[in-house]
């Protein structure tokens, strides 16, 4: 079982998580630093397994990550998994993302959250592996967004949402975002196929 | 979401999911799925919209649905929804069952009743089609049977073909991990599995399968490790290979590489410790993940020969890594390394202690406790040590500065406490008593952790009486009375200690030092008296000991010692439990000197009942762990002395001088024995010792030391100890269900039912249950017995064509196998023919492909195990030039090879006929796939039904093939869904396809909204050459008394290599009034009233020349006109449907002779004749 799934920058700050089990958001913040502090503090080029961390699931748990330019994926997984099926699994998905929003960069998670957990619905369903193969996929998840699309999309929501959400008083407006190179680059791993 | 609180939005997110939009509906089950969980009050008003998306038939507001309860399913969710999710598990879309199937795991979880209903058609699952689904099957069961091993071992013989068969490595991977958990239940598994899995490591290039093997042949080889001969090739291979995968540069494989090595270490030591070296040169690596694993390794890699070495290393590492957790985790593993198996590596303990003394130099260090445990536990069970310890012990208390010197070393100075107690409780050692209890009274002392300061006035006390003892002879008393002043001066710092534990110790202690400073000054000689209060020894204790007291007979802790006390009475009953407990008072033991064997044993006893209050019970055990981190140990005020260079401690022993020494010695040792008569054996001087230490080869390796481990003490009648006690709370438990025995009548997955006016009698209820509610191609009654004795006659057929198997097996073995060894004929004839219970039988069976039953196999010499394996090896399709070193045998091989071929053979053509019947029955799903319902007798033990199915055809050319076949749908009175299979038989690419269609004024096709009424559809996919997919279509309908025709074309692009043309299919849709019904079950005294309301009018058949059984006649209206059986009497029966707008149809069927005669009622006359006419087509066809 996959325990929980978490993306985060180079910084920590979370650009999607995913808890399989329920978790209060507390804990969920908690999980998020400590993984965040377990995972950032290693090299490059050591390998990507990781004893879990104390709060998600203790020993028998592992985390398995993978760092694409400023992001870091990692998988919370229990010992059904097996390790590098997941690496593989991450590099699918990443690769899958790649593909759908034509070289991905962080921005495109922040900005387009609902569809990275709709690709990542179409992989992993409940904490177990649905689907492996990218282009049956992205069929799926292109095939939904044409549904969208052939119902005028998110856009021909009422106007007064879009005004809502204007007005919307957020505590903390990001003043600037400027975050580099941040294409992720995917390097052409062999196939595990 | 995203680490914030959103369940204020948890009912508008509610709103949102029940959106008819697939955007927001998408959006909110998203939502939903991120912040909903069991304790979201607003969950329970989604029972129904979830529902509804499930049965939408739009693919992907299903797998929205599917994919949003997947995360926040509760236990009343998965009640209410589950028996509409087994029905998707058959649905047609691949897409829609993958999810289906994946889900009913986390239904399990929440509604544990639920898997044994489900079971056999998540089994089903196994062998679907479709990869996906498949791999999502194997999936959930490998994931039920982590949990719970047991119940699915008999899917063994499925998985085992699976594997062989699969080429997808997500599936293998999942199937071999599973495998590596049946494993230990049936050692017959493991060796059928060992070739095709080495076949497999030989064969396969992806690691990460290729590891996966590695580790199930692991598991295999474990559970086999006792009484196989040779799998040492296996257990080679293995190894050859996981240190390719240590070598390669990819870090992530040399962690698993080291992670699966440090598996076969648990049994098969010898053929790892070849690669010591590899592990080594990991302990330098850079990542820490990987030193970690490799010093797991060491662990089980020591031996007498080279403890001291690898220590060593260790050391080094422990010198380089300062101030990480690498170096804690470095330090716990040589203690652990040291002192595992009861210190059995161990050869000279003056070096353990020397290297526990340098440890303790580790600045900053947690596992100070660690450290002093070890030194107490040496120090009190390796007599011979004693000297040597209370040495270094004193020499640590004298330089205490340097350990307490700074806040940060905090947790080393536990190691104090055991200086402070063995320089205490062995003083007859020390050389200078005076100056070590001088330096336990030093007023720094009074910084300590108040646990060690109350264990420094404990021995300070005992010092004294062994200065005391040392003087008192001399006729100058002068040395014995400094003592006493002394401690009259220093121990007063300690009655004021906060402390209240320092603070009893200290006053009492000084009482008693001033008592005797009176006596002193008297000339009375009390020494002997001083001594006497500490006398006697204080012997380790097994760390379960105290668990395993057997409770003395008559004793109820639950029963009531008195009569339960009214509240008056409660002041009377003080004195009366008093004297009950008084006698159970622990009596002070420790004045005994004498010792003999009696005495012995009484003090044992009382010990025993003393242990666990005693602070100075010194065994390992949890309880006495309390003691050591006693709370308040950060806060005591430590004065600081920055020492920024470590100082060299004058005296401390360096370890490294003990291994040249031991080497030195071992030398000598050896030169020594040469001189000696060599056959004289050497007697094993340990005498505590485990038996069998060590590989023989080290055996002659003698301790420096005259080594005694007292062994720990354990109560006389101990309980015989059963730890593993399970979690109770585990979600899993509830899942430990044994899933071969034959459903039960009532366990079925409960229905939300339409009519509940129509249901009477309670049988009738079950019965009605028992088909799912979306079932609208459910047919029969008799249909519905069939699928509630599904389980039982799928099973009794399959018992009974095993058992014809068998037999047919024997009889084979029987005639081939005359001139072979009567024994093995014999064996296999006494193991097939008894007709056993059917599972257990079929998995014995399997897994004794090879003629040998289990039993037998243990006694049998090892020639014919021997045999065993080869046809084992042959059984499981080995390369035939594999080397057979059994010659004589290879008849036998080959004669099992063929049988092997054979059952293949079958196999695939059973294989072949189901996909044919997969193909033709996508729509028999409500009846547990379409072969079972077909194929199986019914229960009266008619012959069974010749396949059937709905589809039509609706146009076909070149390129493409159509068929289709329309349904009902109660929930909306207008209109009917069209179920189009597009088939590609070209071998070009079709895509763009669009579906249109003319409407009438009667029938129209719904478009999307904004589409106008002439515009076609896009069929949601594209065909490969050779798939096949299906496409529904909602019509809406005025009328349905009438049948009608709909005109229509497909266009579509064929997509070639080199060139695309765009191509055109015309079709004529059929809407039949048949399409307009919807089997509905009824009961018959509804049934009779409806006859007898009067508002029907009746119209009647006769069919000649009809030439099939009675029940295949009713099958068929059932099936192809959606009919239901009420009752059937003889020849008789009569049946029931209604259409989507509510007409009621009644039949009457009566057989004889080759003539039907059908008397039919209905409240619309039109629709009820054009009902007959095309019923009456149905049977003019065949």
């Amino acid at each position: 079982m996959i325990k929980a799934i978490l993306i985060f920058n180079n910084h920590g700050k979370p650009r999607l998580s995913k808890f399989y089990e329920h978790y209060t958001e507390d804990t969920e913040q908690q999980i998020i630093r400590e993984t965040f502090h377990l995972v950032s503090k290693r090299d490059e080029n050591v390998c990507n397994f990781l004893e879990g961390g104390l709060l998600i699931g203790g020993s028998e748990n592992k985390l398995i990550y993978r760092h694409y330019a400023t992001l870091y994926f990692v998988f919370c997984v229990d010992s059904s998994e097996s390790e590098l099926g997941i690496l593989d699994l991450i590099q699918v998905f990443v690769e899958t993302l790649d593909k759908c929003f034509e070289n991905v960069c962080e921005l495109d998670l922040i900005f387009h959250m609902d569809k990275v957990h709709n690709i990542l619905a179409e992989m992993v369903m409940g904490g177990m592996v649905l689907e492996t193969n990218m282009s049956e996929i992205i069929t799926q998840a292109e095939a939904q967004t044409k549904m969208e699309k052939s119902e005028a999309g998110i856009a021909g929501a009422p106007a007064r949402a879009v005004s809502a959400v204007k007005n919307m008083n957020l505590p903390e407006m990001p003043k600037n975002i400027n975050i580099g190179d941040i294409s992720i680059k995917v390097p052409n791993l062999p196939s595990f196929k | 979401m995203l680490g914030y609180d959103v369940s204020w939005a948890a009912f508008n997110i509610v709103e949102v999911m029940s959106s008819s939009k697939f955007t927001y509906k998408r959006i909110g089950y998203l939502a939903a799925s991120q912040c909903f969980h069991e304790g979201t009050d607003v969950i329970m008003l989604t029972t129904n919209q979830i529902r509804k998306d499930l049965s939408s038939p739009n693919q992907y507001d299903t797998g929205v649905a599917l994919t949003g309860l997947s995360c926040f399913v509760t236990p009343d969710l998965a009640r209410d929804l589950a028996n509409d999710i087994m029905t998707l598990m058959s649905h047609t879309k691949p897409y829609i069952r993958k999810k289906a199937v994946l889900i009913m795991y986390k239904v399990f979880l929440k509604y544990p009743e639920s898997l044994r209903p489900a079971f056999p058609r998540l089994k089903e699952k196994l062998e679907d089609p479709d990869p996906g689904v498949q791999s999502a099957a194997v999936n959930v069961i490998c994931e039920l049977a982590r949990r719970n091993p047991k119940n699915y071992l008999s899917l063994a013989p499925l998985f085992f073909k699976l594997m062989t068969s699969s080429t997808n490595n997500w599936v293998l991977i999942k199937i071999i991990k599973l495998f590596g958990a049946l494993t230990p239940l049936e050692p017959r598994l493991g060796k059928k599995l060992i070739e095709p899995l080495t076949n497999l490591i030989h064969s396969t290039s992806a690691m990460s399968l290729l590891y996966e093997c590695v580790n199930t042949v692991i598991a295999v080889l474990i559970s086999l490790s006792s009484g196989m001969p040779n799998h040492s090739a296996s257990i080679q291979l293995c190894v050859q290979k996981l240190r390719i995968l240590i070598e390669d540069s990819d870090q992530n494989l040399k962690y698993l590489g080291l992670l699966a090595m440090s598996k076969i270490l648990k049994t098969h030591p010898k053929s790892v410790q070849s690669h010591k070296d590899l592990i080594l040169q990991c302990l330098d690596d850079k990542d820490e993940s990987i030193r970690l694993r490799a010093l797991d390794l060491l662990y089980g890699m020591v031996s007498k020969k080279n403890l001291m070495e690898i220590v060593k290393k260790l050391m080094l590492h422990v010198d380089k890594a300062e101030g990480t957790t690498y170096r804690d985790e470095l330090l716990t593993k040589i203690i652990d390394i040291c002192s595992q198996s009861n210190y059995q590596y161990i050869t000279n303990f003056e070096w353990y202690i020397s290297i526990l003394v340098e440890l303790t130099r580790l600045e900053g260090t947690r596992h100070g406790h660690l450290i002093a445990s070890q030194m107490l536990d040496v120090a009190i069970r390796v007599k011979a040590i004693r000297g040597f310890a209370v040495a270094q012990m004193a020499t640590l208390l004298d330089n205490a500065h340097l350990l307490t010197g700074n806040t940060q070393r905090n947790g080393i100075c536990e190691v104090l406490y055991a200086a402070a107690w063995i320089c205490g409780e062995f003083s007859e050692h020390l050389e200078d008593p005076m100056q070590t209890l001088e330096a336990m009274l030093r007023p720094k002392v009074a910084t300590l952790p108040g646990h060690i300061q109350a264990v420094y006035v404990q021995n300070a006390a005992k010092l004294f009486a062994t200065v005391l003892q040392k003087h008192e002879g001399e006729t100058d008393s002068q040395v014995a009375q400094e003592t006493s002043q002394l401690l009259i001066e220093r121990l007063p710092l300690f009655v004021q200690s906060a402390n209240l534990e320092v603070q009893e110790r200290a006053s009492c202690i000084i009482q008693l030092v001033k008592y005797i400073q009176k006596l002193q000054q008297k000339n009375v000689e009390v020494a002997d008296e001083v001594t006497a209060l500490f006398a006697g020894e204080l012997n380790p204790v097994a760390p379960k000991a105290q668990k395993k007291v057997p409770i003395p007979e008559g004793l109820d802790l639950d029963a009531w010692i008195n009569e339960p006390p009214s509240e008056s009475e409660s002041e009377d009953e003080k004195p009366k439990s008093k004297a009950v407990f008084a006698k159970e008072e622990p009596k002070h033991s420790r004045r005994h000197t004498e010792v003999d064997e009696k005495e012995l044993a009484r003090r044992r006893e009382v010990r025993k009942q003393e242990q666990a209050n005693n602070p100075f019970y010194i065994k390992a055990s949890p309880s006495s762990q309390k003691v050591f981190d006693a709370p308040g140990v950060e806060h005591i005020p430590v004065v600081q002395i920055d020492l920024s260079v470590p100082l060299k401690v004058p005296g401390m022993p360096m370890s490294d001088q003990y291994v040249k020494l031991e080497e030195e010695r071992r030398q000598k040792d050896k030169a020594d024995k040469k001189k000696k008569d060599k056959k004289k054996k050497r007697e094993k001087r340990g005498k505590g010792r485990k038996a069998d230490s060590g590989p023989e080869s080290e055996e002659d390796i003698t301790p420096a030391q005259q080594v005694d481990i007292v062994t720990e003490e354990m109560p006389e009648n101990a309980l015989p100890s059963d730890d593993d006690d399970k979690d109770p709370n585990d979600p899993h438990k509830a899942l430990d269900i044994d899933l071969d025995k034959p459903l039960a009548d009532s366990e079925k997955l409960p229905v939300r039912t339409h009519r509940p006016e129509v249901l009477k009698s309670p049988a009738e209820d079950r019965e009605n249950e028992s088909i799912p509610q979306e079932s609208k191609k459910k047919s029969s009654k008799e249909k519905k017995e069939k699928k509630k004795d599904k389980e039982k006659d799928r099973k009794r057929s399959k018992e009974e064509k095993k058992k014809k198997k068998k037999h047919k097996e024997v009889e084979e073995e029987l005639m081939e196998s005359q001139p072979e060894e009567a024994v093995q004929s014999e064996d296999t004839k006494e193991m097939a023919v008894p007709p056993t219970s059917a599972e257990a039988s079929d998995l014995d069976f399997w897994l004794s492909s090879a003629p040998v039953p289990p039993a037998a196999q243990e006694v049998t010499a090892p020639s014919s195990t021997a045999a065993v394996d080869t046809s084992s090896a042959a059984a499981a399709e080995s390369e035939p030039d594999e080397p057979k070193d059994t010659e004589p045998e290879d008849t036998k091989s080959s004669k099992h090879k063929k049988k092997k071929q054979k059952k293949e053979k079958e196999e695939k053509e059973k294989k072949k006929k189901k996909r044919h019947h997969h193909h033709h029955h996508h729509r028999h799903h409500s009846d547990g796939g379409g072969e079972d319902s077909v194929q199986n007798g019914t229960v009266e033990d008619e012959e069974p039904l010749p396949p059937m199915s709905n589809y039509s055809l609706l146009a076909e050319n070149s390129y493409i093939k159509m068929v289709y076949d329309i349904q009902g749908n109660h929930q909306d009175e207008s209109k009917v869904v069209v179920s189009v299979i597009f088939e590609n038989k070209s071998d070009s690419f079709l895509k763009s396809m669009e579906f249109n269609v003319l409407d009438s004024l009667n029938s129209k096709l719904q478009r999307p909204d904004g589409a106008g009424p002439h515009d076609g559809l896009t069929v949601p996919f594209q065909l490969p050459p050779g798939v096949s997919n299906e496409a529904r279509f909602v019509f809406t309908v005025q009328s349905i008394v009438m049948p009608q025709k709909l005109k229509g074309t497909l266009t579509f692009i064929v997509k070639s290599e080199e060139s695309s043309t765009h191509e055109k299919l015309d079709f004529k849709l059929h809407f039949t009034c048949t399409s307009y019904l919807i089997t509905t079950p009824c009961y018959s005294d509804a049934y009779a009233k409806l006859l007898e309301s009067g508002d029907l009018k009746g119209s009647s058949l006769r069919l000649e020349g009809v030439n099939m059984p009675f029940h295949h006649l009713l099958a068929r209206i059932c099936f192809h006109h959606h009919f239901s059986v009420v009752e059937r009497i003889d020849s008789c029966a009569s049946m029931y449907s209604r259409s989507i707008q509510g007409h009621h149809v009644c039949l009457l069927v009566k057989t004889s002779d080759q003539t039907v005669t059908i008397d039919a009622k209905c409240d619309e006359p039109s629709l009820l004749g054009n009902v007959l006419d095309e019923i009456k087509q149905t049977f003019s066809k065949c």
